[in-house]
Parts: C-alpha cells; sequence; structure tokens
C-alpha cells in the first residue's frame, strides 16, 4: 500500500488540477455546448432541439450588431496597437535618454482594470464637462466631440481606451523582440551601407514575424472577449450601438432568460477563439519541437 | 587636388546628415513625449478631477490643476458620507477584494507549483499532453463556462459569497500557474532532482528542500500575475457575486453607473483610483516581473 502510493505520488499530486480542470473548463464547455442545442429558456433543458438556437441568433438584430462592431473594433484595435506598438518600441530602441521612465508610463494602464480605463475615459469624453468643454474654453467655440452619446461613433470610443490599454503591451512585445537580435547582424548591414530606415524595413522588421503573429493573437483574444470596457464606457449604448458578443451572451443569460441563445452565441465566441489560437498552439508547438 | 575636394565634400556630407541626425533625434524625442502624454492624460486627469470640488469642475477644464488640495472626494470614495441607505463607498469591497485575492492568489499558485513540478521532474509517458490539456484552460473565453459555472456554484451554496468567487478565480488560474512554473522547471537541470532521488530524498522534500528555494523569482512572477488578473476582474465578479458580497470592481461599477441627481465626478475619479491603486503599485514596485508575466501569460483577456 505504502510502495504504490510512493510510486504514484506524483500522479496524485496532478490530481487536483487535471481533475479541476477537466471538470470546470472541458465538462462546463460540453455542457454549454449541449445546451445550445435545447430549447432553454429560465432554465435549462435537457432535450434536443436541433439548431434552432443558432437560427435565432443569426436571424437576431442585436446580435449581427454585435458581431459588426466586434469586426470593427477589433481591425481598429489591432492596426492601431500594433502600429503604435512598433513604433513606440523602434523609437525606444535607440538608446533614448529616461527609456525606463517612458517605458513605465507607455505601460502603466496594463496594470489598471477595464473598469478604471472605462471610468477615466468616460469622464474624459463625457461632451458636458470633458474634451469637448477644454477646446471650447479655449477659444474653439464650435468644437464638438460628442462620440460617446452618437450612435454613429460611440464604438470608436472604445477603440481609443482600448488601445489606450493595450499599445504598451504591443511596445512591450516588440522592445523585447529587437534588444534580442545579434548587434552582428545590423553591424554587417551598416558596413554593407544600409541606412538606418533600410535595417529596420528590411531586415528588423521582418525578423519580427513572430512577435507579429504573438501580438495578433494576443489583441484578437481581448477583443473578441471585450466585456469590461464597454460595460464600464457605454453599457453597449447608445441605444444597442457598441454592444458585443460578450455582452450580447451575458444579457442573455442574465438579463432575459435566454438561457439556450446565450449559450449559442458563447459557442460562437468560443469558435472564434479557437479558430485563431489552435493554429498559434500548433505552429508553437512545431517550434519549441524544431528547436 | 582631387582628394582634397573629394575630402571637403565628405565633409560637408557628414556636416549634412549631422543636421538631419540631429533633426531625427529631435523628432524622435518629439513623438515619444506626444504618445507620453496621451497615456499619461487620463492619468493626469484623474488625479487633477479627484482632488477639485464640483464647482471647480464646472468652471475649469479637464487639466486645469486644482486650487488646493481637497482630499474630500477620496474620503467620500473611501467611507461615504455617514448617512444610511444609499449611501454606497468602497471600504467594505476593498476588503472583500482581498479576502477574495489573497486566498485564491495562494492556491492557484501552490497548485500550479506542484503540477509543474511533477509535469517536468517527475516525467511519465504522456505528461505533454497532460499539459496541453491543462494550457487549453487559459485560451476559453469565459463565456463558455458562465452558465454551468452560475449553477455549480448554486448547488453548492456558495453562490454570492467571496469562497465562491475564490474557487473560481483558483480553477481558472490554474492553466497560467501551471504555465509559469512548468516553463521555469523545465530550464532547471533534472540531474539535481536524480542525485537527490539516489541520495533517498523523497517527492516532497526533492520539492520543498531543492526547488522551491531556487523559485523566488517564477513565485513573484506568477503572484503577481495571478493578482493583477483576480483584482482587476470584472466578469466573474459582476456575474457571481451582486451587493455585499461583490469585489472592489463591481462596485466601482456600480457607484460610478448609479444615476443620483448630480453626477459627483470628482468623486467617481477618487474611487477609479482607489479601485487601482495596488495593481499600480505592484506595477511601480515590480515591474520587471509584472512584463514578464505579462510576455508569458497574456493570452488572457
Amino acid at each position: 500500500m505504502f510502495k504504490w502510493l510512493e510510486k504514484n505520488l506524483p500522479k496524485i499530486v496532478l490530481t487536483p488540477a487535471v481533475g479541476l480542470i477537466s471538470w470546470f473548463v472541458y465538462g462546463f464547455v460540453l455542457w454549454t455546448f449541449y445546451i445550445s442545442f435545447t430549447n432553454s429558456k429560465i432554465l435549462p433543458k435537457y432535450e434536443l432541439w436541433g439548431v434552432g438556437q443558432y437560427v435565432k441568433l443569426w436571424a437576431s438584430r442585436k446580435w449581427l450588431i454585435s458581431v459588426d462592431n466586434l469586426l470593427v473594433f477589433t481591425a481598429l484595435f489591432l492596426i492601431l496597437c500594433i502600429v503604435i506598438g512598433i513604433i513606440l518600441a523602434i523609437f525606444l530602441d535607440q538608446k533614448i535618454r529616461a527609456e525606463g521612465v517612458l517605458r513605465t508610463i507607455y505601460l502603466y494602464p496594463m496594470a489598471l482594470s477595464f473598469i478604471v480605463t472605462g471610468t477615466a475615459w468616460k469622464w474624459i469624453l463625457n461632451p458636458t464637462l470633458g474634451i469637448q468643454k477644454m477646446f471650447i474654453d479655449w477659444g474653439f467655440e464650435n468644437f464638438t466631440f460628442d462620440w460617446l452619446v452618437n450612435r454613429e461613433m460611440a464604438i470608436y470610443t472604445i477603440v481609443i481606451a482600448g488601445v489606450w490599454q493595450s499599445a504598451g503591451f504591443v511596445m512591450a512585445l516588440f522592445l523585447a523582440g529587437l534588444r534580442s537580435v545579434e548587434d552582428e547582424i545590423v553591424k554587417a548591414a551598416k558596413i554593407d551601407g544600409a541606412g538606418l530606415f533600410t535595417v529596420y524595413w528590411k531586415i528588423l522588421i521582418p525578423m519580427m514575424r513572430p512577435v507579429f503573429f504573438t501580438s495578433f493573437v494576443i489583441l484578437v483574444h481581448i477583443s473578441i472577449k471585450s466585456y469590461d470596457l464597454i460595460v464600464a464606457l457605454t453599457q453597449g449604448g447608445p441605444g444597442i450601438s457598441t454592444t458585443m458578443p460578450a455582452l450580447f451572451m451575458t444579457q442573455a443569460a442574465f438579463h432575459k432568460s435566454q438561457v439556450g441563445l446565450s449559450a449559442a452565441s458563447a459557442m460562437m465566441m468560443f469558435m472564434a477563439v479557437a479558430a485563431v489560437i489552435i493554429p498559434y498552439l500548433y505552429s508553437e508547438l512545431r517550434r519549441e519541437n524544431a528547436s | 587636388m582631387q582628394a582634397k575636394t573629394v575630402n571637403s565634400n565628405y565633409k560637408k556630407l557628414e556636416q549634412k546628415s549631422k543636421y538631419t541626425n540631429m533633426f531625427l533625434r529631435w523628432f524622435l524625442y518629439f513623438v515619444l513625449i506626444l504618445f507620453a502624454s496621451y497615456f499619461i492624460f487620463p492619468l493626469y486627469v484623474m488625479i487633477v478631477t479627484s482632488l477639485k470640488t464640483m464647482e471647480e469642475i464646472r468652471q475649469g477644464t479637464l487639466l486645469t490643476w486644482p486650487s488646493s488640495l481637497n482630499f474630500d472626494s477620496w474620503l467620500v470614495a473611501w467611507g461615504g458620507r455617514g448617512y444610511g441607505a444609499g449611501d454606497t463607498f468602497l471600504r467594505p469591497y476593498f476588503w472583500n477584494s482581498i479576502k477574495m485575492v489573497v486566498p485564491a492568489v495562494f492556491f492557484s499558485t501552490f497548485i500550479g507549483a506542484m503540477t509543474g513540478y511533477v509535469l517536468t521532474k517527475w516525467r511519465f509517458k504522456g505528461d505533454s499532453w497532460v499539459f496541453l490539456f491543462l494550457l487549453f484552460g487559459c485560451f476559453i473565453p469565459f463565456q463558455a463556462i458562465l452558465l454551468p459555472m452560475a449553477r455549480t456554484l448554486g448547488a453548492l451554496g456558495i453562490s454570492n459569497s467571496i469562497i465562491g468567487l475564490v474557487v473560481v478565480h483558483t480553477v481558472y488560474g490554474i492553466p497560467f500557474t501551471t504555465l509559469f512554473f512548468r516553463n521555469y522547471y523545465v530550464s532547471i537541470p533534472t540531474e539535481l532532482v536524480k542525485a537527490a532521488r539516489i541520495d533517498g530524498a523523497g517527492f516532497f522534500k526533492i520539492f520543498f528542500k531543492i526547488l522551491l528555494p531556487i523559485s523566488a523569482p517564477i513565485i513573484v512572477v506568477t503572484v503577481i500575475w495571478q493578482f493583477t488578473q483576480i483584482w482587476n476582474d470584472f466578469l466573474f465578479g459582476s456575474t457571481f457575486s451582486f451587493g455585499e458580497a461583490a469585489p472592489i470592481q463591481v462596485a466601482l461599477n456600480n457607484m460610478v453607473l448609479s444615476s443620483t441627481s448630480v453626477k459627483e465626478y470628482n468623486v467617481d475619479m477618487a474611487s477609479a483610483i482607489i479601485a487601482g491603486i495596488p495593481t499600480l503599485i505592484v506595477y511601480v514596485l515590480a515591474g520587471k516581473y509584472f512584463i514578464r508575466g505579462l510576455t508569458s501569460g497574456a493570452v488572457k483577456g
């Protein structure tokens, strides 16, 4: 008995982690998957109902707006974060004075919660006392900046706050990437007569492909799951103009008693994440095996 | 003669490139400082606003410096105005968050450390599959587990309680803590463990006497990561708790959204700063470890 225990101790120690994850991750996802094929309203029902919830989901105007918003947000969020991140990383890499201070400033928003970020930006962007008033008081009397309460533009306020929160992180990833490149490569290129611009554009940036890939995956992942920032900044409004899938899901589940529909929306999100993550994991594993 | 012209041309060229270089340098600093102001602007506005009276807020702009350092809003945000119903303030929720964060960070870190230890130093057939199995938990969108989690917490009788949130955060932290410790222990030579085994040291003795003493850096990274994630969480907090058991982010959001007749932006900003201060302090004091955690475990939304 004791011998057996000793021999199997490592596996026994592994059981809490494996058990908890089997139940709370795999079991729960399967449960949600199953429920998405039932006609559950307030409470889960277990008779299968076919793909009705998915049909309902994709016929729902609110869901279509959510998806539309998600696409707009993801595209802008990705482009802006990566462009700003690269520019800051390259500029910081030029033996800048006070690099540490600047880096700290660029990255501190990552330490804050999206609720804190949203609260701050909501105050800054509010038309009566925020940026709009600041410009009017400075003498620009016709200045208007009412994106927060403008149906067409409200989604871009989420982009502004989201980029503010995450661009520094992309900067950190790229800076680490640039610093890991051997000095010799840059030196050799310079001896061959390449200018600084060429060195970056032709040599260093192409070498950063894995960093691009990682940033892409992380940012898409953040944007698919964005929930807190919208709750704090717009609550999906004005109207439903800034709603997104994560918000749709929780509202359907906990406010509208549409358990089946919310399960279907959760599974759509799950699939979207899987479509990005599985190729990423696959390539990471291949790289690890290769090295 | 010819050599001379070449030389002077070269000098001119050098002169010119010196000027372009200087110009570029100024441009560089200009852009860097411009972005720095974009990043610092909200924090500045938050602090300044929290120190103004509502009167000053209405009269000045976002950037106006307060006439006096007035911490009243901070006191109201932290301890309320002293009247009963409807007086929401952060103090109790701040403690809720502490009571939630400390055990959740401890348990998830401990389980992650043990799991990482087994997966690297007591390898068995299929161990990398077990790792992959656990790692997958880092990537799921939590929306896919909210419904069954709410039911499970209800069935266990711990919905809307701090214990419930501790369980949730511990469980969904395990994939990350395991990832951190596994990647750290992989780089530690297994010979160390083998030698200790020959000397008769057992499973736990090896962990506590050999690995744990050299694990300080990864423990710091993991604890900071978990602390920041759990402190800043809103999705779980708002889904699985309400009223008195809510953590601070949920309370902050409720406070800001509550529609009283007059919106007190100074109190809102003071509340936001209070909710953000613990993680900001950690970031300023241990930025290096914070970033290390970020770059290795960041695929969490």
